[in-house]
């Protein structure tokens, strides 16, 4: 999957550019524009993690994060524009595996919008990763992950 | 007397009492299941609880029962009352952990 810079919400397997992304959100009349980028951390307290492996549920994935970026819009209306890319596959320590873009005429609420989004990917997204260190492999259940409850759409 | 006949096929196909979904898993779900996708046939008019309770008899050694997961019907979460339609794609959803 080469990246569509056409779409706005996606699910890649390969290296994931932050200018690219930013790219997707630009436009004359927004002034602000506030990025987050999710890496590979692999250092945990005392455990070592060698590399992840993400795998999602992209035919869901790419609508759920599109739902997701329609909250924060309703929330912040003046958000003019989100794109949230996620990748998939093995990951190294330091690569990016998500960026997020929130655009706006003015910056105050891009701060805020953007929070809430990677707040509510971590609790909906079907994505998931799994840690491989000098034990093996394990799948991590996500500690806000509201996956398992009643109505995971649902926002709080 | 072709036509009648296609007609009679016709027919049985409307009092059919079964209909598939595909089951797809992922991530533990799919480890512990032992299969990523999956077609499976059931009654008219059942639902997901029971399309779940058929997969834990199946499946025992994947404990079902105790895990906690989500369940998304054509990729929209669901609760486990919703009817299945033919066609549907149900999707076993562990607690999610990606960002």
């Amino acid at each position: 999957m080469t990246p569509d810079n056409r779409k706005l919400f996606e699910v890649v397997t390969g290296p994931i550019s932050i200018d690219e992304v930013t790219a997707r959100v630009s436009s004359p009349d927004r002034g602000g524009i506030t990025l987050f980028a999710g890496t590979v951390r692999g250092i945990t307290g005392d455990l070592v993690t060698d590399y992840l492996e993400y795998e999602a549920y992209a035919e869901m994935a790419e609508p759920v994060l599109a739902q997701i970026a329609a909250e924060a819009q309703a929330r912040w209306p003046s958000v003019s524009a989100v794109s949230i890319v996620h990748r998939t596959g093995r990951l190294e320590v330091g690569d990016v595996s998500i960026v997020i873009a929130v655009a706006a005429a003015h910056r105050q609420d891009t701060f805020e919008a953007c929070r809430y989004i990677i707040d509510r990917v971590k609790q909906i997204a079907p994505i998931w990763k799994r840690e491989v260190g000098r034990d093996g492999g394990v799948w991590v259940e996500g500690p806000e992950s509201s996956v398992g409850d009643a109505a995971p759409m649902a926002t709080e | 007397m072709a036509r009648r006949c296609i007609r009679y096929v016709r027919a049985q196909a409307t009092m059919t009492t079964t209909l598939t979904v595909r089951v797809r898993t992922f991530a533990v779900l799919r480890d512990a299941l032992g299969f990523g996708e999956q077609s499976l046939e059931m009654p008219v008019g059942a639902d997901v609880a029971s399309l779940l309770s058929r997969l834990a008899e199946t499946h025992p050694d994947a404990n079902l029962p105790a895990r906690r997961f989500s369940v998304a019907v054509n990729r929209i979460y669901v609760t486990r009352d919703v009817v299945l339609q033919d066609g549907d794609e149900v999707a076993l959803i562990p607690p999610v952990s990606g960002g």
